[in-house]
């Protein structure tokens, strides 16, 4: 199927994260510098080694909290001598920096990517309590090529696509909202032990039955929570990078497909793009879903990770909910621990590379009281609806 | 309710449009003999020019569906109900729209639904009702 596994040629060497809070007194560009220069630093080089920038999804609005610093504006700013840079909003959810920036050291261009994503949500959300929740910003008439099939409904927030999905799957398979309440009391138990997670405080079944509703069978605890942050992940070329300070993480599969209708609603309801992520995935190595030692999984709501875990095949399909009950298997000394850092439910809307960040710190063994047990593969994934895509990091 | 209203185009007005004369227009395929949605000026399941909006029953069945308790605007203090209707006419042709005309708590999957226009300006918008 495929001829050229090219993300076989590249490595995480370091990873960075500025201060996590809601909000941060920092501005977009201090945040990108604080997670940039950690990160460049942790990898043992200077800003004169990075040739490479890319971000998803880059600043694609003008400063918009929901991406407010994209390459353009880090380049110069950081003084950076690139070879090449990308950013923007189309293309496989919010690994596409990294699936992007291994592309460019696989093909010659660059030694060293410089990976970030840079949010700043909740200092908006001081000023504008809707920002980043309307997913449609255009005044006057709908011209966008899929928004418009959504707006005049009055979905107006991709919460609403959302709940279109989790009742689809409790109809088709039985799912039980305690099943999926356990998304949110898992990643709640997890945020305790990370001093970076916005909400740490215990969070019981009857906690989250008491939270809003927002749009069935999706209440507030099924949201993840807004915050200023910006990680950034330095990806190497995998023979330079064994000169680094950090055993190398390798980027030993990703998954990046489509093979159905860029649509919130035209797509199967229950796979999403998640299954043609995963099917790509693990035809790009000979690993297998029970390699996995710590999974990553988007929790932008909590529905998706459900969905994830079926889509990479770390259950049956359909089994998400039986197979999160009670939570011991997904807990951090369960078979399969999830969302260690406590995911964007408590841990914080980092968006995408805030996974990647703490599948590192883990395989690093560099994660403090929250450090589940040593293991060498972990797999990251991320995106909801159309948007999918995932890594399959393994250290040696 | 106030709606946010799409732009039209050659390729959307039929569906959004169709309203007027009381129809619901599909794009449809004269090659592959498929509908297909939404409306484009190719047909995506065999790639033909060959395509023209063609008028449905209106008949469908909810696939899935959600109803919004959060007020997005002002104006949306009253639960609604999002849901995706698949029509009668072929398996998996189906669109995201409102379900009205009954309390959003007795709105189920696999409920009969019937289409039933609601005009904004220009625009017939399709919204469905239980089909009795
Ligand atoms: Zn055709």
């Amino acid at each position: 199927m495929f001829d050229r596994i090219f993300e076989k040629d590249v490595a995480i060497t370091g990873v960075g994260q500025s201060a996590v809070g809601r909000p941060v007194a920092r501005s977009g560009m201090r945040l990108t510098l604080d997670a940039c220069l950690e990160a460049i630093a942790d990898a043992g080089l200077t800003r004169a080694d990075i040739d490479g920038v890319a971000c998803w999804p880059g600043d694609n609005n003008n400063g918009d909290a929901f991406s407010p610093v994209g390459p353009n504006a880090l380049i110069g700013t950081l003084g950076l001598q690139v070879n090449w840079y990308g950013g923007g909003y189309e293309g496989p959810g919010p690994l596409a920096g990294i699936i992007n920036g291994a592309m460019a050291i696989a093909s010659g261009l660059c030694r060293h990517v410089l990976v970030f994503r840079t949010i700043t949500e909740a200092s908006r959300r001081k000023v504008d309590k809707n920002a980043s929740a309307l997913t449609n910003k255009t005044i006057g008439r709908d011209s966008s090529f899929f928004w418009q099939w959504y707006t005049p409904f009055n979905v107006l927030s991709a919460i609403n696509l959302m709940g279109l999905y989790t009742q689809r799957h409790f109809h088709e398979y039985g799912t039980t909202p305690e099943q999926l309440a356990q998304i949110a009391l898992t990643c709640r138990t997890n945020a305790a032990l990370n001093p970076k997670a916005i909400y740490r405080t215990p969070l019981s079944l009857d906690d989250y039955f008491a939270s809003r509703m927002i749009s069935t069978p999706l209440r507030m605890l099924d949201c993840d929570v807004h915050c200023d942050a910006s990680t950034a992940i330095i990806l190497s070329r995998a023979d330079v990078a064994r000169d680094g300070p950090n055993p190398p993480i390798r980027l030993e599969a990703i998954g990046a497909a489509l093979h159905q209708p860029w649509s919130w609603d035209q797509i199967d309801l229950t796979a999403t793009a998640a299954r043609d992520v995963g099917e790509m995935m693990w035809a790009r190595t000979d690993l297998k879903p029970k390699d996995v030692g710590s999974a990553q999984l988007y929790d932008g709501f909590s529905i998706l990770t459900m969905i994830w875990l079926e889509a990479l095949g770390l259950c049956p399909r359909g089994e998400s909910g039986r197979f999160v009950e009670g939570g011991h298997r997904i807990a951090r000394n369960g078979q399969l621990p999830i969302n260690t850092n406590g995911g964007q439910l408590s841990g914080g809307r980092t968006h995408g590379l805030g996974y990647v960040h703490e599948a590192c710190s883990q395989l690093w063994g560099r994660a403090g009281e929250r450090q589940i047990a040593p293991h060498h593969v972990s797999v990251v994934a991320a995106g909801g609806g159309p948007l999918g895509g995932s890594v399959l990091l393994v250290r040696d | 309710m106030t709606r946010k209203l799409p732009l039209l185009t050659e390729d959307n007005s039929p569906f959004w449009q169709g309203g007027a004369q009381g129809r619901l227009l599909i794009h449809h395929c004269a090659d592959c003999t498929r509908f297909f949605h939404p409306p484009a000026p190719i047909c995506p399941h065999c790639g033909s020019f060959e395509v023209a909006p063609r008028p449905v029953s209106g008949e469908g069945k909810v696939l899935s569906y959600t109803i919004n308790h959060q007020a997005w605007r002002p104006d949306l203090t009253e639960p609604y109900v999002v849901a995706i209707v698949e029509l009668a006419e072929q398996a998996g042709l189906r669109f995201v729209t409102n379900i009205v005309g009954l309390p959003a708590e007795a709105v189920h999957i696999d409920m009969p639904v019937r289409v039933r226009f609601e005009q904004h300006e220009d625009v017939w918008l399709p919204l469905f009702e239980k089909d009795a």
